[in-house]
Formats: C-alpha cells, sequence, structure tokens
C-alpha cells in the first residue's frame, strides 16, 4: 500500500453531480477522467464532460453503477489507473475495493480491510469503543434488551437514511426489520441490520478527517447535518452551531482515534450524536467522500479530492494540516451552508418527480457554489436518488451564508420537475431562529402544510403567459374582439384568470378566481417583472412563474368525455343471440372487461364494459335472441 | 421601400376636432353594440341560464382558439327597422384549431331566436362571404322559427338558406351543426342539410313536426324526445353524427371534427413579416375629417394600416386626386386604390382601371379605401367623355378577378361607390368607419336638385311656385338622406358588413386577407394591360 505512483487516468465509478465535482478537480491536476454510465445517464453532463466513458447496459443501480466487475472491467478497458468510487453506490464495499487493488489498479479511499471494519457498523462500534470513543448502547438484531426503546433499525452497511427504521413499540421490531432489510438490499446489496438506542433530541454533528499513508491522520473540522427529513440530510453546515472550542476537541480527538483504530487512509467521516447536553456518541465512521464535504472545503479552503488523489499517490499530507494551526482557526474562516436540493415535494410527503429540467441557471454569486448533477435540458430518470445540486455559500457568519444560499436559490432559474427549493429557502430563512428546538427529527414532525400558495400576481402572470405563448405567431391582437362582449378566461392549475387586451395588446383587464385586480402602474410593473416560461410536451402545457418557484400545469379546456355516461357499449350492437352471459348484478366490473357475448352471422361478439364500474342491472339472458340496440347490461360507473 | 412620412399633428386643432368627433360616432355605435350583447334584456337572460344554458356569446367564446381574434359580421343588423338591433342572431369568422371557420348562432333570448327579414338577409350575406372564402362553417343551432307576422317575407326566400348548406357542402366546404335546443320543422333542415351533426343530451330537439302537430295529422300519441331527442337520432335516425353529454361537449366535440378537417387553404401563405405599421394606428381617429367637405390624404391613413407603413405608389404624379400602390398587410400582398380629392376626373378613372388590370396580372388582392364625392360633372368633363372614363374604371372592377376589400373611410357617394367597388360590386368584405355616409348624392345637393326641378316643372306648366313649402321640404329631404345615408343606418340595412373602428381596421383587413386566401387568387385573362 505504500507503494504508490502518479494517476494518469481517473476512473470515476459514479454519476450525477459528485462525478462532475471529481472531473473538475481531476482537469486541475491535468488527470484524464474516465467514466462508467447506465442507459438512463446516456445524456448525462457528467459522460459528456469525461475524456472516455463505457456503458453499463441497464438503468438500475443494481444493473449498473452496483456491478463492481463491470465497473473493473472498464476501468482496465479505459486505461484508468486507479478508481474513484464517489460517495454511496460502491464506495464502501470492501470486496470492490479489494477487487480494484488486485486489477492493479489504485483504490482512492482506504484500505479495504478499514472498510470492512467501519462497514459492519455492529463490528465498528465495538472497535472503537475499545479506543475510548463514546458509543450508545446497540444490539443485533434479535433483542431489544440492551437498546430500549425507542430504537432504531439501521443497515449495517447503509448510509443516507436509507434502510432505516424507527421503532417506538416492540411489536413493531419485528416488521421495520424486515422493511429496513429490503431497503438495505435494494439500496447497498447487503441486507444485515442492527438495532441501536436512538436518540431522541439529538444533532447529528460529523468530523471530517483525513489520513495519509504514513500514519498522519488529522481533524479538518466538524459538519453539523442536523436539518434531516426521514434520515436524510436536507442541510449541512460548518462549523456547528452547537460546537464550543472544548467539544470540538474532544470530538475531533474521539475522531482521530476512531480512523487510527482501523489504520485509516484518505478521506473518511467519523459521524457522532450530540445530546443537548453537550454528551456526544459514535455513531458510524463513513469510509469515503460525504456528499456535504463542500462545506469543509469553503471554510478550509482545501480541495478534498485533490487531497483524496495526492495521498493515494503517495504524497503526505501538508505540513500545514497537521498540529493545531486548522483547529486553532476554524472560528476565523467563516461559515459554510450546503442545501440539498431534491427532486420532490416535500409539501406531498416528499413525493419523488422526475422529467426534464427545462432551464437550470444559477446566477453566479460571490461566496456560492453549485454541485450541480443536471443543467438546462438534463431529464432526471426515476432509477436513483432524487438529489440533483447542492448549493454551498460562505460567509463572514452564519447569518451571512445562510442569506446569501437563500438568494442564491431564490435567484435561481430552476424551471422542471417538481423540487424541495420552496422548503430550502423556508429553512434557511429561519436558520438561526430553530437552533434551539432542532434536532434529527425536528423537520419530520413539523406541519408543512401545502407549502407557499401562488400569489394573485404569480396566478395572472401564468395564465398570460399562457395566453401570449398559445397567441406568438399570431399577427392579431391577443383576443381581439370588434364587439367584446364578456371577459376571457384562462386557467392555470385551479386557478381561473380572466382578461382582456385592449386593440394594441396592452392588457385592459384582469380577474383572478374573479376578484378584479386593479392594473395601476405598480400592478402592472410587478407584473411585468415576474418572469414565466411556458413548456409544452406533447399534450400537457406547464407555465413556471418567477424562475420556476411556482408551477402550474394548464389544464385541458374540455373534460375528457365521461364514456360511461355515453353507455354506448351495453346494447346490442346488431341483432344476435346471447351465447355466454359473463356478469350478475352486484358484480364489480373493469373497464374493458367482458360482460357479456352475442353470436349473430356466425360470428361471435364480445360486448365489455364501458368503465369499471358495478353492474346495477342486467336485461338479458343467456340464449335470448336479441335486436339491435337492445339494452343489455347497465354498470354505475364508480 | 418607400415608408410614408409622418405628417400628423396631434396638437393640431383639426386633429383634436376630428378624434372628438369620431369618438363621439364610436360611441353611439358601441351603445349600439352593448343593446345587441344584452340580447333579450336581463330577463331572458336569466331565463336561458338557469335551463343551464350557455348564451350564443360564450358558446362561441368557448369554441373559438384561446386568445384568438372573433370578427363579428353585421352585429348591427336591423338598426333602424322594427326589429330589435343585432337581427337576433350572431354571425362571425373565429378561428378553430386554427382554422378560420364562420360561427353562426341566432340569440334565443330575443324573441326565442326567431328569424325576421333582417335576421334572413344577415343569413343570406354569411352564406354568401361562406361560399365566396371556402369558410368552414360551425351553426349553433338554436332557432324559434320564423318571425310569424312577417312570414311572408322570410318564408319564401328564406328556403336558400337549406339550400346554401348543401351547396357549400357541394363546393367542399364543410357544413357542421351543432345542435343546442330546438331546432324543428324547417329549422330540422340545419342540422339536415350539414355534413356534421352533434347533438346534446336532452337538449337538442329536431323534428319536422311536434307532438301536437303529429297527433292533429295522424293521430299518434308521442313526446318530444322519441320524436326528435339527441339520443334518438344518435342510436335510431342517424341524423345525429355526435352524442355530447352537455353544451360544453358539443363544442368540444365541433373542435374535434374542425381539427379533423383537412383544411388547406388553396392560396398562397403570407409573403413576408406581419411588421407592425411604424406609425402609431391611434391616430387614425384624428385623420378623418369632422367636416366632410374637407378632404384628407389617405396616405396618412395608409401608413397606420400597412406593414412597416410602407407604401410603393403607382403613378402617383397622374390623376393625384386617387391614389394607387402597393403594401403589404400581416404579409399579405395588396394594391390599394383610395380616394384623396373626393372627385374621379377621367385621369382618376384611367389610372384606376389601369391599376385593377395591373392587380389582376399578378394575382394581387386590392383594397378600396373610399372617400368620394363621385365622379366630375359639367360641360367639359362630359365633352372629354367622363362617362366612359368612368366606364373603364367600372368595366375593371366589376370584372376583376381578384379579391377586392372595400373600406368606406368617409364618403362614398354616386357613380363614385361603384367604381370604387361599392356593395353591388361584390368585394369580398366591405367595412365603414362610423363616419361613413353613402348616398347617390349629397343631401344638399339632392334637396336642391329636386327644388331646381320642382321649380322648372311649375315654370313650365306656369304655376306658381310655392317658396315657403319649397323651402320645407328641401329641409325634410335634406335630413331624410342625410339619416339613411349614415354608417348605421347602412349598416342596419346590412349594406356593409359592419362598423369598425378605425384604429381595428388594420386588424379586420388582416382577418379578411387571411380569410379570402382560402380561395386561389387569380386575376382574370385575356388582354395585355391596357395603357391608359
Amino acid at each position: 500500500m505504500l507503494t504508490s505512483a502518479p494517476i494518469h487516468t481517473l476512473l470515476i465509478a459514479n454519476r450525477g453531480e459528485i462525478a462532475r465535482r471529481i472531473i473538475r478537480t481531476c482537469r486541475a491536476m491535468a488527470i484524464s477522467p474516465v467514466v462508467v454510465f447506465s442507459d438512463a445517464d446516456e445524456d448525462a453532463p457528467f459522460v459528456r464532460e469525461a475524456d472516455d466513458a463505457v456503458r453499463l447496459p441497464g438503468s438500475t443501480a443494481a444493473e449498473t453503477y452496483l456491478r463492481g466487475d463491470l465497473v473493473v472491467a472498464a476501468a482496465l478497458r479505459l486505461g484508468a489507473d486507479a478508481v474513484h468510487p464517489g460517495y454511496g453506490f460502491l464506495s464502501e464495499n470492501a470486496a470492490f475495493a479489494q477487487s480494484v487493488l488486485d486489477a492493479g489498479l489504485l483504490w482512492v479511499g482506504p484500505p479495504p480491510s478499514a472498510i470492512a471494519a467501519m462497514g459492519s457498523k455492529i463490528e465498528a462500534k465495538r472497535l472503537v469503543r475499545a479506543h475510548g470513543v463514546p458509543v450508545a448502547p446497540d444490539n443485533t438484531v434479535e433483542s431489544l434488551d440492551q437498546v430500549g426503546l425507542p430504537a432504531l433499525v439501521k443497515a449495517s452497511a447503509g448510509g443516507g437514511g436509507r434502510g432505516m427504521r424507527i421503532v417506538r413499540a416492540a411489536q413493531d421490531l419485528t416488521e421495520a426489520i424486515a422493511s429496513a432489510e429490503r431497503e438495505a438490499l435494494a439500496a447497498f446489496g447487503d441486507g444485515t441490520v442492527f438495532v441501536e438506542r436512538y436518540v431522541e433530541s439529538a444533532r447529528h454533528v460529523e468530523v471530517q478527517i483525513f489520513a495519509d499513508l504514513r500514519g498522519n491522520v488529522v481533524a479538518l473540522g466538524e459538519r453539523d447535518c442536523t436539518l434531516q427529513r426521514r434520515h436524510q440530510k436536507v442541510l449541512e453546515e460548518a462549523p456547528s452551531p452547537a460546537v464550543d472550542p472544548d467539544l470540538r476537541r474532544r470530538m475531533f480527538d474521539a475522531a482521530v482515534a476512531a480512523a487510527a483504530a482501523v489504520g485509516y487512509v484518505g478521506a473518511g467521516t467519523v459521524e457522532f450524536l450530540l445530546d443537548r447536553d453537550g454528551q456526544f456518541s459514535f455513531l458510524e465512521m463513513n469510509t469515503r467522500l460525504q456528499v456535504e464535504h463542500p462545506v469543509t472545503e469553503m471554510v478550509t479552503g482545501l480541495d478534498l479530492v485533490d487531497l483524496q488523489l495526492r495521498v493515494t499517490q503517495g504524497e503526505p499530507l501538508p505540513l500545514s494540516l497537521l498540529g493545531d494551526s486548522l483547529f486553532d482557526g476554524i472560528e476565523s474562516r467563516g461559515h459554510a451552508i450546503e442545501v440539498r436540493l431534491c427532486t420532490e415535494d416535500p409539501y406531498r410527503s416528499y413525493l419523488p418527480s422526475s422529467g426534464t429540467f427545462h432551464s437550470v441557471e444559477f446566477p453566479p454569486m460571490a461566496g456560492v457554489r453549485l454541485d450541480s448533477a443536471i443543467e438546462t435540458g438534463s431529464i432526471v430518470s426515476p432509477f436513483y436518488d432524487s438529489m440533483v445540486a447542492k448549493v454551498i455559500a460562505h460567509g463572514a457568519t452564519r447569518s451571512e451564508a445562510a442569506r446569501r444560499l437563500k438568494v442564491a436559490l431564490e435567484r435561481a432559474d430552476i424551471c422542471g420537475p417538481t423540487t424541495n427549493r420552496e422548503l430550502l429557502i423556508d429553512l434557511l430563512d429561519r436558520l438561526l431562529d430553530i437552533d434551539d428546538e432542532v434536532d434529527t427529527g425536528w423537520l419530520d414532525r413539523q406541519n408543512l402544510g401545502e407549502g407557499p400558495q401562488p400569489t394573485p400576481l404569480q396566478i395572472a402572470a401564468g395564465a398570460l403567459a399562457v395566453v401570449r405563448h398559445a397567441t406568438a405567431a399570431s399577427p392579431f391582437p391577443i383576443a381581439w374582439r370588434n364587439n367584446p362582449s364578456q371577459i376571457h378566461t384562462q386557467a392555470v392549475g385551479d386557478h381561473v384568470v380572466g382578461y382582456r387586451f385592449d386593440r394594441f395588446d396592452r392588457l385592459a383587464e384582469l380577474e383572478v378566481e374573479g376578484e378584479p385586480i386593479e392594473l395601476d402602474g405598480p400592478t402592472r410593473d410587478a407584473l411585468g417583472r415576474l418572469d414565466t416560461r411556458v413548456v409544452e410536451s406533447g399534450d400537457t402545457v406547464s407555465v413556471f412563474v418567477q424562475h420556476g418557484r411556482v408551477a402550474f400545469d394548464v389544464p385541458p379546456r374540455f373534460e375528457s368525455p365521461d364514456d360511461a355516461g355515453r353507455a354506448g357499449s351495453t346494447v346490442a350492437p346488431m341483432p344476435g343471440k346471447v351465447v355466454r352471459l359473463l356478469v350478475q348484478a352486484g358484480d364489480v366490473v373493469a373497464a374493458g372487461q367482458p360482460l357479456l357475448t352475442i353470436e349473430a352471422m356466425k360470428m361471435e361478439h364480445q360486448v365489455v364494459a364501458p368503465a369499471a364500474g358495478t353492474v346495477a342491472e342486467v336485461f338479458v339472458e343467456a340464449g335470448q335472441q336479441l335486436d339491435g340496440g337492445q339494452p343489455l347490461v347497465k354498470v354505475d360507473p364508480l | 421601400m418607400a415608408p410614408l412620412p409622418d405628417r400628423i399633428l396631434e396638437s393640431g386643432a383639426a386633429y383634436q376636432t376630428n378624434r372628438d368627433a369620431l369618438l363621439r360616432q364610436l360611441t353611439a355605435h358601441d351603445e349600439q353594440l352593448a343593446l345587441v350583447n344584452q340580447g333579450g334584456g336581463a330577463k331572458y337572460i336569466e331565463r336561458h341560464r338557469s335551463r343551464g344554458k350557455m348564451l350564443v356569446r360564450e358558446r362561441i367564446e368557448a369554441l373559438l382558439d384561446p386568445g384568438s381574434p372573433f370578427l363579428e359580421l353585421s352585429p348591427l343588423a336591423a338598426y333602424g327597422s322594427q326589429f330589435p338591433v343585432g337581427a337576433g342572431s350572431v354571425a362571425g369568422i373565429g378561428i378553430v384549431e386554427g382554422v378560420e371557420c364562420m360561427i353562426t348562432g341566432s340569440d334565443p333570448t330575443m324573441r326565442g331566436g326567431a328569424s325576421n327579414p333582417y335576421t334572413l338577409k344577415k343569413n343570406l350575406r354569411t352564406n354568401e362571404i361562406i361560399r365566396e372564402n371556402r369558410l368552414p362553417t360551425i351553426s349553433l343551432t338554436e332557432s324559434g322559427g320564423a318571425d310569424l307576422p312577417t312570414q311572408s317575407e322570410i318564408f319564401i326566400p328564406g328556403g336558400r338558406g337549406f339550400r346554401d348548406i348543401t351547396n357549400a357542402s357541394a363546393a367542399g366546404i364543410p357544413q357542421i351543426s351543432l345542435v343546442f335546443g330546438n331546432s324543428t320543422a324547417g329549422g330540422a333542415y340545419v342540422p339536415g342539410m350539414s355534413d356534421y351533426v352533434v347533438m346534446i343530451k336532452e337538449r337538442s330537439k329536431v323534428f319536422l313536426g311536434g307532438p301536437p302537430l303529429v297527433k292533429m295529422a295522424t293521430g299518434e300519441d308521442s313526446d318530444d324526445e322519441s320524436l326528435g331527442g339527441a339520443e334518438m337520432h344518435a342510436r335510431i335516425s342517424g341524423l345525429a353524427d355526435y352524442f355530447a353529454l352537455d353544451e360544453l361537449d358539443a363544442i368540444r366535440l365541433g373542435r374535434q371534427i374542425v381539427k379533423r378537417l383537412n383544411h388547406r387553404k388553396l392560396g398562397p401563405p403570407p409573403r413576408g413579416e406581419a411588421r407592425p405599421p411604424r406609425l402609431d394606428p391611434e391616430q387614425l381617429l384624428g385623420i378623418p375629417s369632422a367636416d366632410p367637405k374637407v378632404p384628407f390624404d389617405p396616405r396618412d391613413v395608409i401608413a397606420r394600416v400597412v406593414d412597416d407603413s410602407d407604401f410603393d405608389e403607382f403613378k402617383p404624379l397622374y390623376g393625384t386626386s386617387l391614389v394607387t400602390g402597393w403594401a403589404e398587410l400581416h404579409g399579405y400582398p395588396i394594391g390599394i386604390l383610395a380616394n384623396h380629392r373626393g372627385v374621379l376626373f377621367s385621369e382618376e378613372s384611367e389610372k384606376a382601371a389601369q391599376f385593377i388590370q395591373l392587380a389582376n396580372q399578378i394575382d394581387t388582392p386590392l383594397l378600396f379605401l373610399q372617400n368620394t364625392t363621385g365622379y366630375m360633372v359639367g360641360k367639359e368633363f362630359e365633352q372629354r367623355g367622363i362617362i366612359k372614363d368612368g366606364a373603364k374604371m367600372i368595366n375593371a372592377v366589376s370584372n376583376s378577378r381578384v379579391p377586392h376589400l372595400t373600406l368606406n373611410m368617409a364618403a362614398s357617394y354616386g357613380a363614385g361607390n361603384y367604381g370604387m367597388c361599392g356593395r353591388a360590386y361584390g368585394p369580398r368584405f366591405l367595412f365603414a368607419w362610423p363616419n361613413a355616409k353613402s348616398a347617390v348624392m349629397g343631401p344638399a345637393q339632392l334637396a336642391g336638385v329636386m327644388s331646381i326641378v320642382a321649380r322648372q316643372s311649375a315654370e313650365s306648366m306656369g304655376k306658381p311656385f310655392d317658396e315657403e313649402a319649397d323651402a320645407n321640404l328641401r329641409q325634410l329631404v335634406e335630413e331624410q338622406i342625410e339619416r339613411e345615408s349614415l354608417a348605421m343606418f347602412m349598416s342596419g340595412k346590412v349594406y356593409d358588413d359592419g362598423i369598425i373602428d378605425p384604429r381595428d381596421t388594420r386588424t379586420v383587413l388582416g382577418m379578411c386577407l387571411r380569410v379570402i386566401h382560402n380561395q386561389p387568387i387569380e386575376g382574370t385573362r385575356g388582354y395585355g394591360v391596357f395603357r391608359m
């Protein structure tokens, strides 16, 4: 392991924003980045930005990014001399790390033995406890004896909140374990789970450590990742607002001890739970780069991927990182906050969304960094994690960082699938006021309601944009009438907007939900400043207002016909005989389900249910001779 | 490329006077439109709505493409008559699924939507527009039948309406009938003759004879639904091709039908993009003189109507009382003939005849901007052959085969009305500004002529001439002619296709140009262009 060599070509065994982020550092270091990609990622930016790429057929993670054998084969084919696993996927798979090394490639990460030691969370806790690191009581899945309630079922190989379940009543344990096992197996390829005491009201604070091949282990700083939804981090910051220098010193020491216990090399993160009394306990160690590493980079000025690659090449950690200089400077290097932009709707149980991003534009801002998987035109598939970008802001103070980040999100032009942007803006707005109440379960306890509701002007802007879009190619004034008799209407979402333009295409009348809006100067200005984007795809039209902060689908002008109401197919299509009667009154039928068969002119004709519903009445019997048009079966639609 | 200059002084006294006068006339016009839109009044509108029915204009709005224009034709039909203004029906050109269609419907709140002689006049003119311009037709059918007191004026000529439907069908112009309510007896032949028929569940009622008539005729007991309900016609008689659940569903089906018409324009597409005029169309209000005796330069109008204010004048130094030239409007090439100083002399007549021939040679539609007091009279002009020269112009107009559009900007008197393509000369569309007047001659001249003739007659018979009676008669005649020459009076008689706000001129003409290009644009052939 001490024998290393310069890296010329690096295979990134990952996708999305982290692949792009590693490519950036490769460029800075004049290393050639190459990647593997799934069918779903064929057009993804990271594939285009890499120097070379190998397709992994299929789209699910299990078919592609989790196939260590295919990844190693791709690395060899692409002439890579090292493999960077990113986070997730195979990043904490010791067998994969070993297969990389066995193939004669460098592994950007700790030795497989360290991954294995920390990968089994059960073993890891035993090990670090032995090195004096505080840990929470835990147990294997058979029993809750030493753990007590509430308990947390966790995937031993897991991370990122997947394969985790909180158990508050003993009888729920079995189901929690079963479902956690299923999820863990799907996500990590390993269904092993364990149970530990669930610490209520705790903050999540983690320490970034770095170790080189010479045995130097340093702590680069802590991150506070307490704002989580369903165990997935939402907002991360450095330094932690809950950590003072004394506590920081003790956590750093514990983190370094934990890393040293397994002979760690490279970037790693030791996660702790910090309770309200300032007591912290070891949660797990992530033997890879973390999603939230940029906040540490922004306060330290370091490039952690650069450090990873240098350490892999056998270089020692720079002297500047050794000793206490880093620790002593933490308070003076300002504050960084990261939020995770995800394609999900926090106001509808985090319902995931997918589709095309019609625009992704972040106006450049001082102190703001964007690590994005997507760009304008990107298509988000449903196969992978919902996180599509990280936005990170640095400021002299925590409040400055929060403000910058909030403004960056507000100004960003993001039109496409629903994202959690509004929730992130809301959290950033309140960040400094909620410190006293926040713990890792805080967000899940909040009643998020239906989210921000569009203002009348936003609704109006959306509707008017739809009208303008529909008439863009017309040389006529919008909805011109030589005999105006009524206001015109355009629906967006659940809203109806009334409008009238004058003969010179100036807005002359406006109503939102039937309420007239006075078109004075300031109102016209405000309306004019709301940017809009109308997107047509197939039969659906959507409109985005204010850089995508508000989105509406345009409902069809006419209700689709209620076919059941026509009852067309429940009369005999022609004269004939009922040869088979397949339903009776009271039967529940699906749309298209055969109801009976008629024989006519030596042909059998099936009469099917016009809609899903209940058979209300059967007017005929088997063997009966029918006239054309004779009623057969009445189906009451559901 | 010859952009016309901006010569309008908004601060000028004439501009303000003209504008004020025109705005007053527009207000009077708008008051009549408001009456039309009120239909049969609040009580009948309420009753109609209480039956779950949409008003006819609401049906039209729902039928049109969102944000698209709608040009209502002859909205003031029957103005000045014993019948309610509007003639109880709506007709207009709108865009449905991207296709310009003629949309017609009766207003059931106005005397039950019954037809009177003006309804018929409007209907027949509508059918003419459909036929000449290949406009697919959507009839929002709900008829109260004939206005019985005037049935004698309707019954015989009214049969033409049904013939028009099937003639249009035969000419490849699809006819669609959305039956919103009663369409019985003769009215049954509207869906009967149409190509596509949509009926609405429990609403449409289409039969030749209702239950009482059937009882009287054959003794059979029956009911509305079995005689002519939508369900019956959709399932049994086959008169209905589509069965709609409600009014909006019928409109949805109507749009669906148009979408599948495979409609193609036979004329060429616009040649250029529709660049707006450089000069402000709002100023059109201040251009026509408040005093009809004061001429105005039609170039100032053209500059506010045509694309990019770009007008290439033909023969600008010859026959200067008539302006001729080429322009584009909404990208369509047009030739324009516009009266300048009212009178048409021999030179103007020949210039017009030549220009009309040129337009026919190059298949370009013509726009006539009328402001004429007629052909010049007097010994000198008669001797120089003003009749022959005027005849050349009328000949050219009459036998021209390119589509004509006519706008009366101010005055259309005497044979000038003919030469400048008045109604009888078959322009595809004819509109008037609210200040426009049309008559055989000016009221004062007409009254004066009558007085002179009466005086001569008295003298020749050796009778004394009653000066006082003559003065009274002159005044009466003058007033009558003045009243009967006004735009709203003409529009009431359906002698035009509507009065338009001058500021809408470009939009209206653009719409008409689009519509006339449904047909091939082909000028008359035979001789080379006669140089005159």
